[in-house]
This record gives structure tokens, C-alpha cells and sequence, in this order.
């Protein structure tokens, strides 16, 4: 085992910054208006009912204390500064050659309502990324409105909807199908759009069989929706099949590609039979994930779809781009405007800096990876693989259960969670709901960690174990080496408790007994 | 994987020998065993047709720099584009601490792990409730449309009704996504969406058609403040007075720069308050810097209604010592998959911490000074431009910081004057004439903070020498 890191975060005890600051203290001024402006308008312009009279309590700070607040509050994130093998997200480097090329005023002070002719260069760089997904996918067309994978499986609903009823059957095709191992947006955006879920349950192998899905699908079937390989590692061989028997019945089926780090460049939507997929471009494609956006979930599908796509369409118009609003099947808007435009180019840069061989060799790595953690995790008593009886080969992650030791220790996934970042290692994915396994752990190291981050990381898991049996109280009280201590969950649910403004937690706390320092 | 490829920059496992050394540790022979659960006929028959590599980082930059350069940005020109992404001031602090790698890169972590993140989280939504005086406000979702879209499904869910009203002036890009998350009428759990008229003389809403229309089935009304068309809506008290006496819900949308100026909509009976958090120190970034908050009162009933991630101020194990985590998890998506309230995921969350920084950078006096230079900007520009002959402010002295120009009277469309603005160096306002609000030949116009009485003077000017 590597000497594991003697590690603290930063600890500032810093205020909330609703306590910070003196009366009148300043951290921007505006100039007052123009003589010329004053002397034309006056004064007094907002109408006597609307003008404000109270003055917002917010903080009155220096511009300084403002810089070194946030800059404080920075540093006590770990953000992916540690090892993060954070499973269903798939960790990259965030290319900073992208995020400076994007803050650029040619981009940052840009206006989606300007005159095509003066964004044929941003024009341009969404066409050329829309032809290397269509490349990556074999779909025909690709937007990039929806603000991240739920949102682009929202989409995918409202697409369904606009489809059925130009058919005028949006009254009977009611149901969307999906397995109760998808990613949650799947059902919940299903729901939203107003279509009854159907969950299909696993059988042993990790996958609903085949025969529950000819049994699920009918003439009601609007829609399927389905991930694979799953957050298990598994992937689905009759997945043909699925699509087929689906397709009998006429319903449209939708490619989750969240977990296409290890089939990238290996597969295609479009082959394997699917209407259309999205792609996450804060994940796969290397754009930041930002604590949870601003991402994007690239939506794609094939020229049937198309009309129905949410508007505008960025097109090839003579020499230049042109945005095409003018299309009167489409769903309509998902969201303002042509998406979050500079994680797109991101997600470009991403893909030109890696090109087709680089973007092979990174789902090669990816899986090849796993596997080796795979094989290292299962030589650590107390952990469990989820599945035993799959024995292939997982894909680019894999589902494993701290069941074992929990049973030995009383020693859970969470705490485990809580007690890595002690030793700078950043807390792992659990699951997502529902938990099928038990006291979960969903690791993935993707390409860009290396095989000494990989090592580190497990050795730290089993560190952790021996303490689990040496010490449980200690790591059930973790973190020991944090900017806080561990934090107390009966506020949560509490409505006499939670306080989700400062306001609220002065009515709550009772203003006196929560005096601390200030700036 | 080809042997004679570089390691590449990004990817430490792809320098030599790193790949067998795993493979071996694992007893596979090959990097397609790995792949053995994929059948043989499921690989892809089509070879991958990208654009060749640019590995080298001063490649790829020499690409992106060399075709963002082909845009023409809002810096080099003046530009008076407003309607949902404005142009405002960007202090240099916010782009520092966006731009800390920290932040820009975490994920998740634990609510001790990502400490800082999720206090910045508490401080966005501390801040801002303190400018609409009201005690809960959620992570922000993707675009103030899409908290519309939220907020009309929470009046649903609370009143169990399946009406909203909306203005008559809405805009059309807002309105349609409303449209999609209140689904079309062939759903069962359809939310039909009404307008309500406009009282031409003042672009506000026509009190006497919301009257009409206020009734046992309504879950909401709606309605902006400033409006879509720049007018402030003076009857907003009243407009929820009556609301409240048919059971139905208040939901408004504010800019949250007017509020240093502007009565706060908690003072005035909303229930619900919506509105952009761009402007709260997020560059325009082609309409990528949008994004939307959702506020109401600390009511159990509001709080349950909510769709996403709802940050709260907690003690920990230590005491006296104050950390942050998520209230009421269980009622999302993650929690409940298609049992939670709509659904949730990634959003736009760095823009909560860009808006943490600039509330607290501007303090009370700073949104003071902002919301009054602006106003007096904006009017300045309006009284100009009105001046032009043959040019028509509709609704002067009532508005904020967007107006509408009519063009009726010069005999040009918005479009041609728009062009030979362009070719001056100026973007003109949002083209309104194709947007069925009956206003003829007009566009939006918005003016704030950055526009000096320079530029308002060079845009008028402009304007009366291509109209001559």
C-alpha cells in the first residue's frame, strides 16, 4: 500500500456573509446619471406605488472582503481537486484552453438576437460539433437548448408528444416504458410531459428480460426510454431486440447516452436501431460541471424527429449559418434561446483536441480502468460486487455494495463517503434511487485518472475499512480533517428548522443566540 | 490503440505500457476482451468521420479564437438588445471567483467535502431573498421560462386547479416554454393556459378582463414587473388582492436589478416570485448565461411544491458551527423519480455563486445607485429617440429599462432601420413586428447601465440620419 496523504482543508471559519460588513461600507459604485440625463428626466421615475422604501438587508462589504470571502469559500471546496472517481458523472479535465477561448468578449458579450451575420463564427463552431455527434451517433440532426441530461430527456418527451399528435394520437399513446435501473429523469421528465410511467423490474442478469418488455409495450406505448450499459457496468445484448419489439408496436425509442464513456467510438445509436440519444457535454465531452451546471444535453434524432425538434436549428445556409426558427411541427421551446453556448464549445474543443483515435482510446482506457479497479476493490474484505453471478467484464463503472462490512462494522456508504475527504480523496457516487443494492458505491475512473490515482484511491478505501473495525465511532464522526464538522440532517425535513435564507434562520434561531464574528 | 500515438495531454493511462500493465493485472489477453459483454454484430459498421486532432493546445486555440473572432460582439458595437439577456456591468471579482477551478469543477462531494460551494449556494438565495423580502429561494433552474414553467405547476399542485392566466404581452419565447410545461390539451394533466388582455393606454394588465377570468378553476395569474415590454405594473398589490380572494396564486417575475428601486414583490402579496439570474453578474454568453430563480414564503405548502434543490443553514457536530445541505431531498426526482415534484438535475448553479458575489459586491446602496441610473438612462433614451421624427415612444415615462419604439410613421421597418444600424456600428432593439402583439412597425429597446449619455446621444443621432 502508498503512504496515504497527511491532508487538512482549509479551515477559515468563515461568516456567512449576511454578517460581514460595517453601515455603509461599499464594494461597487455606480456613477450618478449625467447632468444632461438628470436635467431631461428628473428624478422620482418609478411610480410612487411601486417605488421601494425599505432598504434590502444585504451586506455592506469592500470589494477586498468580497474577493477574499469567495476566495475562502473556494478553497473549501474540494471540487475535483482530489481523486474523484465519481461514478454516473465520468470526471475529465476541463480544458482551461476552452474556458479561456470562451470568456472572450466574442463570445461572453455576445447576444443570441443579433444579426446572424455578426455570429457566423459561434454559427459555425455549433454546426461543425452538431456533424461530429451526428458522426459519434448516427443520428441526422442535433440541438443543444436543453441545459443538461434531464433536460435533453424532456426533450425527448415533448418530441414524442408533437410526434403523436401530428399523427393524432397523442390521446392514446400515453405510456412511456423504461427499466427501474434508468436514471431517474427518464420517468420523472416522462411524468412532467404528462405520459403515464411504466418501470420494468431486473432479472438476475442486471437487465429486464426481454419478454417483460413485449408484455410492457402496446398501441398506448408512446415512447421507450433506456440507458445502456447501466450504472452497474452492465450492458444489455438483446438491446436490438428491445428496439425492435418496441418498433412493432410503433413506439419511439430514446438513447440515454449518460454512459457512453466506454462505448464511444465502439457504438452507434442510429445502427443499434434508436429514433434518437442525447449526449452530456458537462461529462462526456469534457465541459465543466460547474457544482450542476451550466451544461448541456445534446439532443439528437434522425431525420423523422427532426421537424419536431424545439427551436432554432442552427443550418449551413450558402456560405454561412443561419439559425432556422421557421418550423411549424416543432414542439416549441424548451428553454430560451440556443443553449448554454459556451459549454458547447467546450464540448468542441474536447472533441477536436481528441480527435476520433483519441476519443477510441479513451473508451478503451476507460473500461480497461474499471476493470483493473474492479479487480483490485474485490481483494478488499467487506465489499461486495453488485450482481455476483455476471462474471464478464464490466464496462467504464461498475456498482459495488459495502453490505458486508456494514453488517460487521455498522459502518455505511455514507460514512465512508464523509471520512475519504480526510484524506483529500473527494467522496465517491453512492446511487442513484431506487438503492437495488445495498449500501452502494458507484466508482468510475474514466480516462482521465491515472493508474497511481486509481491505486491511491482504493487504498484509501481500504484504509478506511480497517478503521471501520478498529474504530467505527471515529469514521461514523467523520470528517476529522474538514472545513466543518459532520452536519446535522434534523433540520431537513424539520419546516420549525430549515431556514433557507439567512432571514429564515434569524425568525428560526432567534436573532441574539447566533451572534458571531464579523468582517 | 495505435502504438505509434503520443500519450495524450488528457489522458494519463494512455502513456505506453500503461494499458498492458492493467490489462495483465487483470489476466486479459486483449483491450477487446474487456468489451466481451458487447455482441460482436452490436460495433459500429460506420468508421468515425471527425475533423482531424488538434492536440496541441496552441492548435486548438488558434481554431476556436480564429472563428469566435468572426462574431461581432456587444463590446465593439452598441448594442440596445435586451428581452430576456441584457447587457449589464460584470465586476472583475465575479469572473475571478466563477472562474476558480473549484467551482467550476465539483460535482457533488459531501456537505463537508464542498463546504464553500454550498455556503455560496445559502448566500445566493439569502441575498436575493433579502432584495424580494421573501424567506425561501431555490437553487436556480435553467432560464426564468423554465421557472414560469415551475412555478404554474406548483400553483397547480397547491390548489389542485388546472388554469393559469398569462399576460396578453408575454414574451414569445418565455410563453412557449410555459406552454411546453403546461403540456397540450391532449394530456390528462394538461394546465390550460389563458391570456389576459392588456390595457392598451399603459401595456399593463386589464383588471377588468382579469376579473372576468378569475374563478374557482384558476391554480395562477401571472404577470412581469417590470413587464416584458419594460412597463411597471403598478396594479400589482391589487392584482393580488383580488387573486387571493378567488384562492388563486400570485406568480411574478422580476428583474432582480430593479429591486434596489422597485417595491419587493414579497411587500406586495406574491405568492410565488420568478425571474432571470443573469443579470446578477452573468455575462450574456450568447443566451448561455441564462438562467432562473424560483422564491415564496416559508410555507410548508410552498416549500413541498418545490422541484429542486432547496439549500438550508444547519448546525453541525461542533457546536456553535454552521454548515449546509439540502431540505426536504426526498421530493425530487432523485428521490422520487416519477413521483417527485416535475424532475431536476444539473442546472445553473455556477450562476448562483456569480450572483452570490454580486449582491454582496453591490450591498444595498450599490442596487440603490444601479436601479437609478438605469431608470434615468433608459428614460434619457426613450425621450431622445422620441424626439426623431416620426418616431413614436408607446408608452414613455412608464417603464424601466426596456421600452418599445414604434416606426410606424418613418415608413421603414424595424428591419431596415435595425440594418442601417448595424452598419453603423449599432445593434438595434428586438424586432417586435412579427410577435402578433399588434404594435406594428416597433422594437424592444433596452438601455442600462453600461449606455452613457454618449451613447444614447450616437444612437439617436443615428437615427435621425437614416431616417432622414
Amino acid at each position: 500500500m502508498t503512504d496515504l496523504p497527511q491532508f487538512h482543508a482549509a479551515k477559515w471559519d468563515e461568516p456567512v456573509v449576511m454578517e460581514m460588513g460595517r453601515p455603509g461600507g461599499r464594494g461597487q459604485h455606480f456613477p450618478a446619471p449625467e447632468a444632461e440625463v438628470s436635467e431631461a428626466v428628473g428624478a422620482d421615475l418609478i411610480p410612487a406605488a411601486m417605488a421601494r422604501k425599505d432598504r434590502p438587508e444585504l451586506p455592506e462589504i469592500t470589494e477586498f472582503e468580497a474577493q477574499r470571502h469567495y476566495l475562502h469559500l473556494s478553497q473549501m471546496t474540494l471540487g475535483m481537486m482530489g481523486i474523484s472517481l465519481f461514478g454516473t458523472c465520468t470526471m475529465k479535465y476541463n480544458s482551461k484552453t476552452a474556458e479561456f477561448a470562451t470568456l472572450r468578449p466574442e463570445l461572453a458579450e455576445v447576444h443570441p438576437y443579433q444579426h446572424p451575420e455578426t455570429l457566423q463564427g459561434v454559427l459555425e463552431i455549433m454546426h461543425d460539433f452538431d456533424g461530429i455527434l451526428r458522426s459519434l451517433s448516427g443520428m441526422d440532426q442535433f440541438v443543444f437548448q436543453a441545459g443538461g441530461g434531464a433536460n435533453a430527456a424532456y426533450t425527448m418527451a415533448c418530441v414524442a408528444r408533437a410526434y403523436w399528435q401530428d399523427r393524432g394520437k397523442l390521446g392514446e399513446r400515453t405510456e412511456m416504458v423504461t427499466s427501474i435501473q434508468a436514471h431517474p429523469c427518464n420517468p420523472a421528465t416522462a411524468a412532467a410531459a404528462g405520459f403515464k410511467v411504466v418501470n420494468l423490474p431486473l432479472e438476475e442478469n442486471g437487465y429486464p428480460s426481454l419478454d417483460a418488455l413485449k408484455a410492457a409495450v402496446s398501441e398506448r406505448t408512446a415512447l421507450i426510454m433506456l440507458n445502456n450499459p447501466d450504472d452497474m457496468g452492465i450492458y444489455n445484448p438483446e438491446i436490438k431486440e428491445w428496439v425492435k419489439a418496441a418498433k412493432e408496436v410503433g413506439a419511439l425509442c430514446f438513447y440515454d447516452h449518460a454512459n457512453f464513456n466506454g462505448v464511444m467510438g465502439k457504438l452507434s445509436a442510429r445502427e443499434l436501431g434508436f429514433d434518437a440519444c442525447m449526449f452530456m457535454l458537462h461529462k462526456t465531452f469534457g465541459a465543466p460541471k460547474a457544482g450542476g451546471g451550466p451544461a448541456v444535453g445534446a439532443f439528437g434524432c434522425s431525420d423523422e424527429l427532426a421537424p419536431y425538434l424545439p427551436t432554432p436549428v442552427v443550418v449551413k445556409s450558402g456560405d454561412g449559418y443561419a439559425l432556422d426558427d421557421d418550423r411549424p411541427k416543432s414542439m416549441g421551446k424548451i428553454r430560451e434561446f440556443w443553449g448554454n453556448v459556451p459549454q458547447v464549445v467546450k464540448a468542441y474543443a474536447w472533441a477536436r483536441a481528441m480527435g476520433a483515435e483519441g476519443i477510441d482510446l479513451a473508451s478503451d482506457i476507460s473500461v480497461v480502468a474499471n476493470n483493473y479497479m474492479d479487480k483490485r476493490l474485490s481483494e478488499i474484505e467487506g465489499l461486495a460486487r453488485s450482481n455476483p453471478g455476471v462474471s464478464a467484464h464490466r464496462m467504464e463503472m461498475t456498482r459495488w455494495s459495502l453490505e458486508p462490512i456494514a453488517q460487521e462494522t455498522g459502518v455505511g456508504t455514507v460514512d465512508f463517503a464523509n471520512r475519504m475527504a480526510d484524506y483529500g480523496i473527494d467522496p465517491w457516487w453512492m446511487s442513484h434511487e431506487p438503492w437495488i443494492v445495498a449500501e452502494p458505491f458507484t466508482p468510475e475512473a474514466g480516462e482521465l485518472w491515472s493508474k497511481e490515482d486509481i491505486d491511491m484511491w482504493i487504498d484509501v478505501v481500504a484504509k478506511i475499512c480497517e478503521e471501520a473495525r478498529s474504530d467505527p465511532e471515529m469514521v461514523k464522526t467523520a470528517p476529522h480533517n474538514q472545513a466543518i464538522a459532520q452536519v446535522k440532517g434534523d433540520a431537513f425535513e424539520d419546516p420549525s428548522k430549515w431556514a433557507m435564507t439567512w432571514r429564515a434562520w434569524k425568525r428560526k434561531s432567534g436573532e441574539a443566540d447566533t451572534a458571531r464574528g464579523a468582517a | 490503440m495505435a502504438s505509434d500515438m503520443r500519450a495524450h495531454p488528457w489522458m494519463a493511462n494512455s502513456a505506453p505500457g500503461v494499458i498492458d500493465e492493467m490489462l495483465a493485472a487483470i489476466g486479459a489477453a486483449s483491450v477487446k476482451e474487456v468489451f466481451e459483454q458487447i455482441p460482436e454484430d452490436h460495433f459500429r459498421k460506420t468508421p468515425l468521420d471527425l475533423p482531424p486532432a488538434l492536440t496541441s493546445e496552441m492548435e486548438l486555440r488558434r481554431d476556436l479564437v480564429s472563428k469566435l473572432k468572426k462574431n461581432l460582439s456587444c463590446e465593439d458595437n452598441l448594442s440596445f438588445l435586451g428581452a430576456g439577456v441584457w447587457q449589464h456591468h460584470v465586476p472583475a471579482v465575479v469572473d475571478e471567483i466563477v472562474g476558480r477551478t473549484e467551482f467550476a469543477t465539483n460535482v457533488w462531494g459531501s456537505y463537508q467535502s464542498d463546504h464553500g460551494r454550498n455556503q455560496t449556494w445559502f448566500e445566493f438565495s439569502s441575498q436575493l431573498g433579502a432584495l424580494l423580502n421573501l424567506d425561501v429561494v431555490q437553487l436556480p433552474v435553467y432560464s426564468w421560462g423554465c421557472a414560469i414553467g415551475h412555478a404554474m405547476r406548483m400553483a397547480a399542485r397547491i390548489t389542485g386547479r388546472s388554469k393559469v392566466l398569462v399576460p396578453a404581452f408575454s414574451d414569445p419565447e418565455r410563453l412557449s416554454v410555459i406552454r411546453t410545461y403546461c403540456q397540450p390539451m391532449e394530456m390528462q394533466t394538461r394546465i390550460e393556459v389563458v391570456e389576459v388582455a392588456a390595457d392598451p393606454t399603459s401595456g399593463r394588465l386589464d383588471l377588468g378582463d382579469l376579473a372576468d377570468k378569475l374563478g374557482e378553476d384558476v391554480a395562477a395569474v401571472y404577470f412581469e414587473n417590470p413587464a416584458y415590454l419594460g412597463t411597471i405594473e403598478t396594479g400589482a398589490a391589487e392584482i393580488a388582492k383580488m387573486a387571493r380572494a378567488a384562492g388563486v396564486e400570485t406568480v411574478v417575475g422580476v428583474d432582480p436589478l430593479s429591486l434596489g428601486v422597485m417595491t419587493a414583490p414579497g411587500d406586495y402579496g406574491a405568492d410565488i416570485v420568478t425571474g432571470p439570474v443573469q443579470p446578477l453578474g452573468v455575462h450574456m454568453h450568447c443566451g448561455g448565461g441564462a438562467g432562473g430563480f424560483i422564491a415564496s414564503r416559508d410555507e410548508e405548502r410552498y416549500v413541498r411544491a418545490y422541484n429542486g434543490f432547496l439549500v438550508s443553514v444547519v448546525e453541525t457536530r461542533e457546536p456553535g458551527q454552521l454548515g449546509f445541505g439540502l431540505a426536504c431531498p426526498h421530493q425530487n426526482s432523485y428521490g422520487m423519480r416519477e413521483n417527485g415534484n416535475d424532475w431536476t438535475g444539473n442546472s445553473t448553479y455556477l450562476w448562483a455563486i456569480a450572483g452570490a458575489v454580486y449582491m454582496s459586491l453591490l450591498g444595498p446602496e450599490g442596487f440603490r445607485e444601479l436601479g437609478q441610473l438605469i431608470v434615468s438612462r433608459a428614460r434619457y433614451a426613450a425621450k431622445l429617440l422620441g424626439e426623431v421624427p416620426g418616431v413614436r415612444i408607446v408608452w414613455p415615462d412608464t417603464t424601466f429599462k426596456e421600452f418599445v419604439v414604434n416606426f410606424d410613421d418613418t415608413g421603414k421597418t424595424v428591419a431596415e432601420v435595425n440594418d442601417a444600424l448595424r452598419a453603423r456600428g449599432i445593434f438595434g432593439g428586438k424586432d417586435l413586428s412579427g410577435e402578433g402583439l399588434g404594435l406594428g412597425q416597433s422594437a424592444l429597446y433596452c438601455v442600462t447601465e453600461v449606455h452613457t449619455a454618449n451613447d444614447i446621444r450616437r444612437l439617436a443621432d443615428t437615427m435621425k440620419e437614416i431616417l432622414a
